[in-house]
């Protein structure tokens, strides 16, 4: 037994490595010079340079990559987990003919992911007059995000036990009262998950921001990043930096939230 | 994530609340029809204008020759389609697609299974483990590509880490070569999403129940032959939903390959998403863009449709549902 566990440690710290490594190298080569960088890729800073990060850090170009891809993931997940919870009640608490009908049109769009219609749904945002607009990008977002909200929420929202709708119901609270009051703070496990999820895939979404932001002012970090690489291609401590400051957010995001994106996405894969 | 739809059975109606008497049954009839619009038609309205209209749009377009300005006039029928699977490049790309397809499944999907069969034992810091494996999933592509990128320009940190161990033969221009260039995206595709697979796979472990592994032990299995025989056929509905899942997400495969090699070098890594792209919009062939985006929706579609036919319809059937 203690032979095979340590089979396990060894995969484990393989595993460890290919995966961290990585980021370490783009952690630690913020923290040199170019200089240093090309004469040994793959050493260690010496000594620690700091300028990098400083100057990206103040970099006003920076801080508005950032408040942009906020922006839209704000609005985008807002619109998704309201929207869808309104949807995701509807489709579990009403009986009514074509309801398994609007289900699976939701659940439709599973099978088209928001990559693969994006240039039509560029030259419908153009005739919309939505170009160089964070809406034109937030709003397709939240509808692509809406299918896998509520294939997440309605089952939830069902196996809330019947007995205490019927009780507010005879209290005489309204159908929607009891939605607003009972079922959605109930559903708050649920409504967390799948808002983590939402803002997590427009946080990172690349193409559609791609197609719709010409202007560089209204970029969100994903274009930013690709961007400053390919301005920069001489100054690879810089670009090192730039690239290790824009994962914080993520990463962050992650930690915190890790148990609901991981319960979320095996959850809703396995129904 | 898709799956969902496919593997959850809806649930059974709530039982509606049928007041007594015949006028307020009509009133709280028109209340609740008021009700379902007011809840069901924002949802609606979003997913109909920005899902469902520009796909059909794109169909329209994709019937005639169009730069993307002016009206539709030049009507070319099925033209489009025809240039599209009758060019070089298109035809690459397809086969690139399906390249990246072939190899996740016969070498991320061991991987992961392996990965996920070593870290599902009582390891001291497992929690952790778990979320260095998912960490890279979190990260956008494009820094992803980014950091590969810069890790594996030539003389750069890949090749003097293979220098350094005494694999300096092996080095290549990893992302110049075209013979090289799918290897090297699949490597980074495989660091990026490996995680993914491994955490949906240590989930399907969490149902398999200990008492089957000691039942299959006391009659004689090896660990091995009860791996083989017990854990991994429990695995099946996980291990079907990671190949849908990992087939959809190669299919599409674009922003790892657009900031890494543009498709290059000489189309070398065309996939059809950057060859839609490319065409749409660099070169403004709206129409034909338009076509190359119906051709890729079509093979998305009918391959769910086919898989969930074929492959998961088992699972819907709730043969082994225990291991959900």
């Amino acid at each position: 037994m203690a032979r095979r566990n340590s089979v396990g440690y060894l995969a484990a710290i393989a595993v460890i490595g290919v995966t961290v490594v990585p980021l370490l190298f783009v952690v630690l080569g913020g923290f040199r010079t170019t200089a240093q960088i090309n004469s040994s890729p793959a050493g260690l800073p010496g000594p620690f340079v700091w300028d990098n990060y400083a100057e990206i850090a103040s970099s006003p170009q920076f801080w508005r990559l950032l408040g942009n891809s906020a922006l839209i993931a704000v609005i985008a997940t807002t619109l998704a987990v309201v929207l869808g919870a309104m949807a995701a009640f509807a489709l579990s608490r009403y009986a009514f003919r074509g309801r398994e009908g609007f289900y699976t049109l939701f659940t439709l769009g599973l099978l088209f992911p928001l990559g693969v219609a994006t240039l039509p749904l560029y030259l419908w945002l153009r005739q919309l007059g939505l170009l160089e607009n964070p809406l034109g990008v937030a709003i397709p977002e939240a509808a692509f995000s809406l299918p896998v909200t509520i294939v997440i929420l309605r089952p939830f929202m069902h196996a809330i036990p019947g007995e205490l709708e019927d009780a507010a119901l005879l209290d005489g609270a309204a159908k929607l009262g009891f939605f607003w009051r009972i079922l959605l703070p109930l559903s708050r496990p649920a409504l967390i998950t799948v808002s983590v999820l939402a803002f997590i895939t427009s946080w990172n979404f690349y193409l559609l921001p791609l197609l719709v932001f010409n202007d560089s002012t209204n970029f969100t970090l994903p274009l930013g990043v690709a961007m400053f690489q390919s301005e920069h291609t001489q100054d690879t401590a810089k670009v090192l930096a730039f690239t290790a400051l824009s994962m914080i957010p993520a990463l962050t995001f992650f930690v915190l939230a890790e148990r609901r994106m991981v319960g979320g996405l095996t959850g809703s894969v396995k129904g | 994530m898709m799956s969902a739809a496919i593997t959850t059975r809806p649930p059974t109606a709530p039982v509606p609340h049928a007041p007594a008497a015949g006028g307020t049954r009509r009133r709280s009839r028109l209340r609740t029809r008021l009700e379902l619009a007011l809840l069901l038609t924002p949802a609606l309205v979003l997913f109909t204008g920005f899902v469902l209209v520009p796909i059909g749009v794109a169909v329209v377009y994709s019937l005639y020759s169009w730069n993307g300005f002016g009206p539709l006039t030049d009507f070319v029928g099925l033209q489009n389609y025809v240039d599209a699977f009758s060019g070089d490049v298109f035809q690459g790309a397809i086969g690139h697609n399906l390249l990246i397809a072939t190899l996740s499944i016969i070498v991320q999907l061991p991987l992961s299974i392996g990965l996920a069969l070593l870290l599902n034992r009582k390891l001291r810091g497992r929690t952790f483990l778990r979320m260095v494996v998912f960490a890279p999933y979190v990260l956008s592509e494009a820094v992803t590509a980014v950091i590969w990128l810069l890790m594996l320009q030539p003389g750069g940190f890949v090749d003097e880490i293979l220098r350094g161990v005494g694999l300096g033969g092996f080095v290549r221009l990893w992302l110049a070569d075209p013979s090289i260039v799918l290897y090297t995206l699949f490597v980074v595709i495989t660091w990026k999403y490996i995680g993914f697979g491994v955490i949906l796979l240590l989930a399907g472990l969490q149902g398999v129940p200990p008492e089957l592994r000691e039942a299959a032990a006391l009659d004689g299995a090896s660990a091995w032959q009860t791996t083989r025989h017990v854990v991994i056929p429990l695995l099946g509905p996980t291990i079907r939903i990671w190949i849908f899942l990992s087939v959809i997400g190669s299919l599409q495969l674009f922003d790892l390959v657009w900031i890494m090699t543009l498709g290059g070098p000489a189309n070398a890594s065309t996939t059809m998403a950057t060859y839609l792209v490319d065409h749409g919009f660099k070169r403004y062939e709206f129409g034909f863009g338009s076509a190359v985006a119906v051709i890729l929706f079509i093979i998305c579609f009918v391959f769910a449709l086919l898989y969930q036919r074929f492959a998961l319809r088992r699972d819907t059937q709730g043969a082994l549902t225990g291991v959900r």
